[in-house]
Formats: C-alpha cells, sequence, structure tokens
C-alpha cells in the first residue's frame, strides 16, 4: 500500500501525485518520443492511429464517460474536422490553422446537436444524434463542389510556410503533440469547476440542477468540447489516411468509436487510450489469430464483426469498466495483497436510477 | 382546342392522382415494417427499458431462418413461416435468459452496448456460413411477381401481403394486450415492475417472454420483407431506419410505432419522387430531428416527469 503524505498545499492540485506516477509517466514518455527510431515504421503507423484514435476517444470520454450524454452520431464530428482540414489544406491554408478550423467547425456542429439534445434525455439523445450522423453522411455524400461527394477527396500533407510533413516521423511527432496537448487540456479540465459540474450531470441530472448548475449550459458546452476534439481527431485522420470518402464516417464509424470508449473504460481518461490500442491492435491479432483456425472459419469475412461483438459482450457482461477497470483490480490485488476481497469492486444494481417514474 | 386542353390537365391530374396512390400505397408497405421493428423496440422498451439495437439484425435472422426452412429443410411455405416464427421466438427467449438478464439493472447504456454486441455477432455468424452467408437470396413465396390492377393502379401482391399481414399481426396483439391474462400481465410489469411483482406476476419470466415476442414479431418483418428486397446478411440495417418509427410514435407505445412506422414510409416514398436524389434517405431523419425539437414525446407519448 502507498500511504501520501501531505506536507504542502500544492500537492493537491499537482498532477502527478507520488514518485511512482512521475517515474511511470516518464517512462512513458521517454518511449513515445524514441519509438521513431526503437519500432519499425509499420508500428510507427499503428501508433500514429493510436494517438489520433485516442484524441477522438477522449472527446467521446468527455461527453459520454463524463458527462452521461451518449452519441451515435460521433463520426459526423470526426467527418466535419476531416473534410474542413482536408478542403482548407488543399487550398493551401497552413495546418495549424486549418487545425483549429476543423475543431472550431466540428464545435458549431457539436452546439447545433447539442441544441435539441437539451430537451431530451436518454434514448432520445441517441436518436437525435443518430439522425445527425445520417444527415451528415449524406450531406458529405451530395455536396460533391467541396467534398468531391463518394468519388473521394485526395489530401495533401500538412504544409506550415515551406516546411511539409511528409515522412511518417514527423507526422508521428505531430499527432503525439496534439495528443499530449488534448490529454492535458481534458486532465486539467476535469480538475476544474466546469468538469466537476459534467461528473455531477452525469451521476444525478436532479441534483446538479438543485446545486445550481446550468444544464443547458454545460451540456451544450460538454457537447461541443467532445465535438471539438473529434474534430481535431478528424483532422489528423484525414492526413493519415490521405482519401477521405463518406462512407469513413458512417454509423458503423460511430459504433467503432463508442466501442472504443466502453471497452476502454467509460469515466476514465485511461480508458480513452487503452480503447484507442484496442480498437487498432485488434484487427491485427484476428488476422495472426486466422493462420490457427481452420481454413472455413478463418477465412469467413464475418470473423471480425463476430470477434468485437463477442468481446463487447464479453466486456459489458463481465468487466463493465472496462480494460481500465481490469487494471485497477489487478492493480489493487498487488497493493493489497494477500488482503484483496472479492466483492471489493462489486458492481451496484441501480434500479433506482430508473427513468420510469413509478 | 381548348377543349382539348382541359381534357389533357383533366387525364394529367388523373395521372398524378393514380400516381400519388401509388406512391401511398408503396409507402405503407415500406412503413409497415419499419412499424413491425419498431413494434419490436417498443415491447423491450416497455418490459426492460432498454432499447435494443439487435432488432434489425433479429429480422435479418428470422428471413434467414424462414429461407432455410424452405430450401434446406425443404418445408411448404406455410409451414416454414410459422416454424421461422417460433424458432425466432424462442431464440429471443434465450437471449433474453442468457446475455440480457445478468446485467438487468445496470445503466440503460450497458444493455444498449450488449445489444449493439449481440448485433455485431448474429451478423457475423451468418455472413460466415460458407456459401450461403455472403450471398443474396431470393425468398420463394407462392405470391411472388403477381400484381394486382385497379383502374390505373399496380399493387403487387408482396405490398398486399405486407400490409395485410400488419394489419392482422397488430389486431392480434391488441386483442393480446387487451383480453389474455399474459398481455394484461406484461402491460401490469411495463407499467410498475415491483406493483406487478406483488401481485403474483413473475416478472423475470415476463421479461423473456417479451423478448421472445419482439423477436418473433421480428421475424414476421423479415419475411415479410424478404421477397421485396432479398434476404442478406445487411438487410438488418433497416432497423436503423425503424428508429425514427418509434420516436415519431413516441417510444413508449404500441400503436404509436405502427403509426410512427407508417409516417417514416410514406415520407421516405413521397421524398423520393418529389425531392431531389439523396433526400429518399435522410427524410426520416429529418422528420425525427423535427419532431424531438418540436415534440420530445412523439406522437402518442405520454408527457411525465420525475418527480424528486
Amino acid at each position: 500500500m502507498r500511504f501520501i503524505f501531505k506536507t504542502e498545499y500544492n500537492q493537491d492540485i499537482t498532477l502527478a501525485k507520488h514518485g511512482g506516477h512521475v517515474f511511470w509517466y516518464s517512462l512513458l514518455a521517454i518511449f513515445l518520443v524514441l519509438a521513431p527510431w526503437a519500432l519499425p515504421e509499420y508500428w510507427l503507423a499503428q501508433m500514429t492511429f493510436v494517438l489520433i484514435y485516442a484524441v477522438v476517444g477522449l472527446g467521446l470520454m468527455l461527453l459520454a464517460g463524463f458527462t452521461g450524454l451518449f452519441s451515435l452520431g460521433h463520426a459526423a464530428f470526426l467527418g466535419v474536422g476531416a473534410y474542413t482540414q482536408a478542403v482548407m489544406v488543399n487550398a493551401g491554408v497552413p495546418f495549424p490553422l486549418a487545425l483549429v478550423c476543423a475543431g472550431v467547425f466540428s464545435a458549431i456542429a457539436g452546439v447545433i446537436v447539442g441544441l435539441p439534445a437539451l430537451r431530451v434525455k436518454g434514448i432520445y439523445l441517441g436518436m437525435a444524434t443518430l439522425a445527425f450522423g445520417f444527415i451528415v453522411e449524406e450531406g458529405m455524400a451530395r455536396w460533391e463542389s467541396v467534398t468531391g461527394g463518394n468519388a473521394g477527396l485526395m489530401v495533401t500533407y500538412p504544409k506550415l510556410g515551406g516546411w511539409t510533413l511528409d515522412s511518417t516521423e514527423e507526422f508521428y511527432f505531430l499527432c503525439l503533440l496534439v495528443t499530449v496537448g488534448a490529454t492535458l487540456a481534458i486532465v486539467n479540465l476535469l480538475r476544474s469547476s466546469t468538469g466537476r459540474a459534467f461528473v455531477a450531470i452525469r451521476d444525478s441530472e436532479i441534483s446538479a440542477q438543485s446545486m445550481g448548475i446550468h444544464l443547458a449550459r454545460y451540456k451544450t458546452l460538454s457537447f461541443a468540447l467532445s465535438a471539438a476534439l473529434a474534430g481535431i481527431g478528424g483532422a489528423l485522420y484525414a492526413h493519415k489516411i490521405q482519401f477521405l470518402s463518406p462512407e469513413q464516417f458512417s454509423i458503423i464509424q460511430s459504433i467503432d468509436l463508442l466501442l472504443m470508449v466502453v471497452i476502454g473504460g467509460l469515466g476514465s481518461i485511461h480508458g480513452a487510450f487503452l480503447g484507442a490500442i484496442f480498437l487498432i491492435v485488434m484487427p491485427q491479432l484476428i488476422a495472426l489469430g486466422k493462420d490457427f483456425l481452420p481454413a472455413a472459419i478463418g477465412g469467413a469475412a464475418g470473423l471480425q464483426g463476430t470477434v468485437y461483438g463477442m468481446v463487447l459482450i464479453a466486456f459489458v457482461l463481465f468487466e463493465p469498466m472496462g480494460l481500465y477497470g481490469r487494471w485497477l483490480k489487478v492493480r489493487t490485488w498487488f497493493q493489497l495483497f494477500p488482503f484483496y476481497r472479492r466483492g471489493l469492486f462489486k458492481r451496484q444494481k441501480s434500479f433506482q436510477k430508473s427513468d420510469r417514474l413509478k | 382546342m381548348s377543349k382539348q386542353r382541359v381534357n389533357m390537365t383533366r387525364k394529367n391530374q388523373e395521372e398524378t392522382g393514380v400516381q400519388l396512390l401509388q406512391l401511398l400505397i408503396s409507402g405503407v408497405a415500406q412503413g409497415c415494417i419499419y412499424g413491425l421493428i419498431a413494434l419490436g423496440f417498443v415491447l423491450i422498451y416497455k418490459a426492460t427499458e432498454t432499447v435494443s439495437f439487435a432488432q434489425g439484425d433479429l429480422m435479418m435472422v428470422g428471413a434467414f431462418s424462414g429461407l432455410a426452412a424452405m430450401t434446406l429443410l425443404g418445408f411448404p411455405f406455410w409451414i416454414a413461416v410459422p416454424a421461422a416464427i417460433v424458432a425466432m421466438g424462442i431464440f429471443g427467449v434465450l437471449l433474453e435468459r442468457l446475455v440480457i438478464r445478468p446485467i438487468l439493472g445496470q445503466p440503460a447504456f450497458s444493455i444498449v452496448m450488449l445489444t449493439i454486441g449481440v448485433g455485431y455477432v448474429l451478423r457475423g455468424l451468418i455472413t460466415m456460413i460458407p456459401d450461403v452467408g455472403t450471398d443474396t437470396h431470393t425468398m420463394p413465396v407462392p405470391y411472388a411477381g403477381e400484381v394486382l390492377r385497379l383502374g390505373g393502379l399496380v399493387i403487387a401482391a408482396e405490398q398486399m401481403v405486407v400490409i395485410g399481414a400488419t394489419g392482422i399481426l397488430c389486431l392480434g396483439l391488441f386483442a393480446m394486450f387487451k383480453y389474455s391474462k399474459l398481455g394484461i400481465a406484461m402491460q401490469a410489469a411495463s407499467q410498475n415492475q415491483l406493483a406487478a411483482y406483488y401481485m403474483g406476476i413473475p416478472v423475470k419470466r415476463i421479461n423473456g417472454l417479451v423478448w421472445g415476442l419482439a423477436a418473433g414479431v421480428a421475424a414476421v418483418a423479415g419475411l415479410l420483407l424478404a421477397p421485396i428486397t432479398f434476404v442478406h446478411a445487411n438487410m438488418g440495417f433497416i432497423g436503423l431506419k425503424a428508429f425514427p418509427a418509434a420516436v415519431v410514435g413516441g417510444f413508449g407505445s404500441l400503436p404509436g410505432a405502427i403509426v410512427g412506422g407508417l409516417v417514416i414510409g410514406i415520407v421516405e416514398s413521397l421524398s423520393g419522387f418529389y425531392l431531389p436524389e439523396g433526400f429518399k434517405d435522410i427524410a426520416p431523419y429529418i422528420v425525427v430531428l423535427l419532431m424531438l425539437v418540436l415534440k420530445p414525446n412523439g406522437l402518442f407519448g405520454e408527457k411525465l416527469r420525475k418527480k424528486v
């Protein structure tokens, strides 16, 4: 067990609570910085994808994990960001400016969705975001003069003045920078009164309201921030994939994003990263596992969907806190050894949280 | 000259009238399918307060099991259809028992994710069946390709069957919920589980049966849709258009689901003809967004607010 002795007030607000944090996060930082030299190019590209999805995941985590609002149309924000970036960079705008615009446009889209969403709750909100997602996808396919429609749109390399980020390494560092910035922003946001208000809304809207939290304002803000992060992620995604078409931002993508935060662990920042790693590594594992399966199963087209579905079912049934929850349990087991009890993380049944009135 | 023109306009008007009627009928037929899937959502929502995203995929499995009963087992049409429906009903009950019941009482979103997972697995497993899963199949129904001519109107037999079967099913469900003991118990359990439990209603078993009923209704929808759009592994995506239907009708109302389905079907059919290309696919979603802004509880939903 670790006991933290507090000798200074500043200890309460430092991000690294103890030496363990400092040690492990420094190690992680060193690994991430040295990765371009340590890893083969293929894996570096995969890591870039992990970072991009982590940025999107952070946004969705803020909305779903910390504000308790579920969006079934998050791919739409991703798409708005991606197309904004693509169109602006292709027109010769320096990429930092385009990145900011991508975030801002997505945030505006988020506010637009957030407005009807304020009147509705739970499943109706899901429906509103789902509907929005479909409309945006169709819009991307039909607005051919800007988006290139179903034929797709090529994206050039990010450019700043005379400097072009056209190598895997340079782009990896750009993604790393954005990801670290986004993570620090979210971590700090959650420590502020705004973040506390989000969590209060998630835990009980009625009590949050009676504590004087302006529901409409905070929900819209949460939507806007979440959409902005998704948009920035989308902008990076556009550069990474270099070819955009509307079906990349369909309901399947939205569900994948949700799957990412649920499997990563709702309500934890680590969860966004673990989920992103899962989302990128899983297809590779399936591809590896195919060789060991009989050809009839290994070669079938539906294998990936089946495995995804089963993993999702298993997580919801047995580990609702996701990968991060499992890690917490393992860590606690070691910290408390031999005193870990089976019921330590027992789930509370929440029949009381019903929307039913009687 | 002018007389001729009057005749022309009259003829044109008649033609547009017939055309409109034709569009309405195809919209109603499509709407019935949406309504039936939405009915499944509403049944499950009322019983367990969760939304099943697997409904569209259950419909797809229902269509495939009907196909298997007809082609693989060689059943005649009139035995294959009830067999597929009953099989799906049993499958629904099992699904509830094995996957849904263990996490009842968890936040509603867990169950939504769970049903998304179930949908993935069902779609994946069907696709994995060698030679069958990835292909598109035609359902060999006895009424395939027949048309009924009524004046200038041409109605496909498939559409008539869809409308007729939906009507009969709705009457049957109405009678069941109104008069049978089981139906009344289901209503009671959906209104207040605790009180129903105190009255001696086995709420858990009732929930299982509701899932079975919803899966059965989904199978009916799949079998009705099969002759119109063919049977393939991705036909379940039509379930995503049934969500607007359920919302327009008010998520907690059974007649609302059917009415919502009809509204969505007709809007889709009309916008496909009168509006520019592309609007057909998103018209249902525009309707649902308007509905959520103007009347968030739907046409038939109750307006209630939780008291602290």
